[in-house]
């Protein structure tokens, strides 16, 4: 008998496959919006007031923001101790994009196309982001059954009503001119022989309009846009980080510090449009929670616009993926795509049962993961941790032999590596943490409202997904916001003149901390996570 | 008492918990990654990695993120290696042969040894793909390609200096955008929402009441 798990898990394994056949005959009930908001309440990690802390300076004080993420605000700038001269201009462009992912990447290709001289600055190197590890696919209303309303009503309530419509209205409205766009640069969207689409359901979504490049969507539209951006001849300036905006006395941003992350030299940066699209904080563990995202995403951009005055918006909402890897332990946290249940696997407890919908919001998929765990129906894994199976034989059952290799590679090749055959045995799923739904405030042109210069782009954003983002809308809004603010900053430009560059918000955030009593001992941003371990003869 | 194995990062020894990643072992030994360390779930290919397990002659290609330790390894990361890209006007191509033949020359000169196969992190066909390039055959060597994550270490080991994963893009791109038939179905909608086809039913929509909002999503029909 063919046994990757350890013996417990197998004896489970055995009443996943026993009920097998039942569960297919069925679809797992959808919640009501009663049911959903109990089980949030009493399971998503959002709701847990222990892993918060109150913002105690700058525009949202008063307001909560998870633990790790108030301590990197109330942390002060590198530059209060390494002073850098501002008036040594190293680079002086017209639009300065920090960030090299999706959004940054996209953002520097439409504001090339629109005639301006655009720069990447970024931390790792191009394409190291969240957007190379998105698997699961792109929403864009591009069916007959499906228009953008219906697009924009899903969007909207799987986000609890709290996104900013006019961002929701400009995702979706521009969200098949995306998905044209992205098919022009070369990006092979999995289509029929006729050219149709291939599309699926997400959670949360009440049209099939998931596109995909099988489970290396983002993948495949991080490395052409990389190769794009190459092409152009856009430069790109790897392994720096910008670690502080520079202002003028207008109150306008003028610029960036950057930091070589190898060398530890500063450089100076002056543009006449600055935009943010630093991405995510997954390696931030909020919560103490694995995560799915790329080894930078620290929240950096956050910091630097927060401490030249741009407020946050929804910086305590936070996104959960339901199925995370949870064993074997090389992989804890590694993204397992909500694909597979798009493509027909359950989400299945210890005792065989199929006890929600699959395709759910996230959220809310997140909740009942936990509470079947907290509640003694997981399965108890080595080292304490617990999970539920996510049962991928019935993928295959349902699409016929060859559909996980088709259609989701990139998992099969992942369990594979561990001997894990996930056409024969289900997979062990908790949830990890993926996404930060809020982010720097933003208007319906992609600008922040208080620095007319400053535009923000991609995960740093916040607003478009309200209180929880559904699947395939950040490839979309990495895409649709990273083309806008392209576009707008290549046109603001034209209109700004710079004033004397200086560091006064940095020096006045520093003097509000002290004058709060703040003092954590770090520096922020963070740029890396711990993981170094040092000392251990200690 | 965790079981524990000897490896060799750039030679020196150190003594890791055997469950770890090459990735994890080298942090656990104290090492700061900044190269050669991306998404750290095997998409990004940042963290290129060669080794050799003492007394064994083989030299293995991994991701470090992707790769448990083993007793006796000696790694090395290969963080950056100048594959060599060559910038086009995608726009200006025409998808054949020549287009390879034109940017990507050396392709030509493969000797057939497989080293590039071998090496594969990802187990792709690598010389497969070239033939096909080779041939002019752009779709095939884009299907053959595409869970190619660009990791270089075929590029490292091909005597012909071939840049293999720049030629796997090439393709695809080219496929992607004129091989592959076109999606009327989206040029339609682009062409509608250009129009203002849904301009009066969007402001309607944002204009509702919260409650009604709220109604017509709880209530809404979704597709089977």
């Amino acid at each position: 008998m063919y046994a990757p798990y350890p013996e417990n898990m197998m004896e489970s394994i055995k009443k996943v496959e026993a009920t097998r056949a039942a569960r297919m005959a069925t679809e797992p009930r959808r919640l009501t919006a009663d049911e959903k908001d109990a089980l949030l309440k009493a399971f998503h990690p959002d709701y847990n007031d222990d892993s918060f802390a109150e913002i105690k300076v700058g525009p949202n004080k008063g307001q909560r923001a998870p633990i790790e993420l108030a301590e990197m605000l109330h942390s002060t700038s590198r530059l209060m101790t390494d002073k850098v001269d501002i008036s040594k201009i190293d680079y002086d462009v017209d639009v300065l994009v920090i960030g090299g992912g999706g959004a940054g990447s996209s953002c520097a290709i439409e504001a090339h196309n629109a005639g301006a001289n655009v720069m990447i600055v970024t931390k790792l190197r191009i394409g190291d982001a969240n957007t190379m590890m998105a698997e699961g696919g792109i929403q864009a209303a591009d069916k007959e059954n499906d228009s953008p309303v219906q697009h924009y009503l899903d969007c909207f309530g799987g986000g609890h009503f709290a996104a900013r419509p006019e961002l929701v209205k400009r995702l979706v409205t521009e969200a098949p001119d995306a998905i044209k766009w992205l098919n022009e640069l070369g990006v092979e969207f999995d289509k029929e022989l006729d050219g149709t689409m291939v599309t699926t359901h997400g959670g949360g979504t009440s049209r099939k309009r998931m596109h995909a490049a099988k489970d290396y969507s983002g993948a495949e539209i991080m490395r052409t846009l990389r190769d794009e951006v190459i092409n152009l001849g856009i430069p790109v300036i790897e392994f720096t980080s910008a670690v502080e905006l520079i202002k003028d006395d207008k109150g306008q941003v003028a610029g960036a510090v950057l930091l070589n992350m190898e060398t530890g030299d500063y450089a100076v940066a002056k543009a006449k449009t600055v935009v943010i699209a630093t991405g995510g904080a997954g390696r931030m563990h909020y919560n103490g929670f694995p995560t799915s995202n790329h080894y930078g995403a620290t929240a950096d951009g956050l910091i630097l616009g927060y401490r030249a005055g741009a407020p946050l918006l929804y910086q305590d909402s936070i996104q959960y993926h339901p199925t995370g890897a949870v064993y074997p332990s090389q992989i804890l946290g590694a993204l397992v795509t909500e694909k597979v249940r798009s493509v027909g696997a359950q989400l299945v407890n210890a005792n065989g049962e199929a006890y929600i919908h699959p395709l759910e919001t996230r959220d809310v998929n997140a909740s009942g993961v936990i509470r079947e765990c907290r509640e003694g129906r997981g399965v108890d894994i080595p080292g304490g941790l617990k999970g539920v199976w996510l049962d991928t034989p019935m993928i295959e059952i349902l699409g016929g032999a060859g559909t996980i290799e088709k259609r989701i590679p990139a998992m099969f090749r992942m369990y594979m590596n561990y001997g894990i055959d996930m056409r024969k045995v289900p997979i062990l799923i908790y949830p990890t943490l993926h996404y930060q739904n809020g982010g720097l405030e933003i208007n319906g042109d992609g600008f922040t409202n208080v620095i007319p210069n400053l535009l923000v782009a991609g995960e740093a954003a916040g607003g478009i997904h309200g209180t929880n983002r559904l699947m395939g809308n950040s490839l979309l809004d990495v895409i649709v916001f990273g083309r806008n603010a392209g576009k707008k900053a290549a046109a603001k430009y034209k209109e700004v003149e710079i004033g004397n560059m200086n560091l006064d918000h940095v020096e006045a955030f520093d003097k509000e901390l002290k004058e709060a009593g703040l003092d954590t001992g770090e520096v922020s941003p963070k740029l890396l996570p711990k993981y170094a371990r040092h000392g251990r003869n200690v | 008492m965790e079981e524990m194995v000897n490896v060799y990062f750039y030679g020196k020894k150190y003594s890791v918990p055997a469950e770890l990643t090459i990735q994890t072992a080298m942090e656990y030994a104290g090492y700061t990654l900044k190269r050669g360390c991306g998404c750290r779930h095997g998409f990004c290919g940042a963290c290129t990695t060669i080794y050799r397990i003492k007394g064994k002659n083989e030299l293995k290609t991994c991701l470090a993120c992707q790769t448990k330790v083993e007793e006796g390894m000696y790694i090395t990361q290969i963080p950056y290696f100048p594959t060599d890209k060559r910038t086009y006007e995608v726009n200006d191509l025409q998808p054949g042969q020549k287009v390879m033949m034109e940017l990507y020359p050396e392709i030509y000169s493969c000797i057939g040894c497989n080293a590039c196969t071998k090496a594969c992190t990802q187990s792709l066909s690598v010389m497969q793909y070239i033939a096909y390039a080779q041939r002019g055959d752009l779709q095939k060597c884009a299907e053959e390609s595409f869970d190619c994550i660009m990791c270089g270490c075929c590029s490292v080991r091909c005597p012909a200096g071939i840049s293999h994963p720049m030629v796997g893009i090439l393709a695809r791109r080219l496929t992607g955008k004129y091989i592959a038939p076109e999606a009327k179905h989206l040029t339609k909608r682009v062409e509608e929402i250009n129009e203002g086809k849904f301009d009066e039913a969007m402001a309607d929509m944002m204009n509702k009441p919260i409650d009604e909002v709220k109604e017509l999503y709880n209530t809404r029909e979704i597709e089977k």
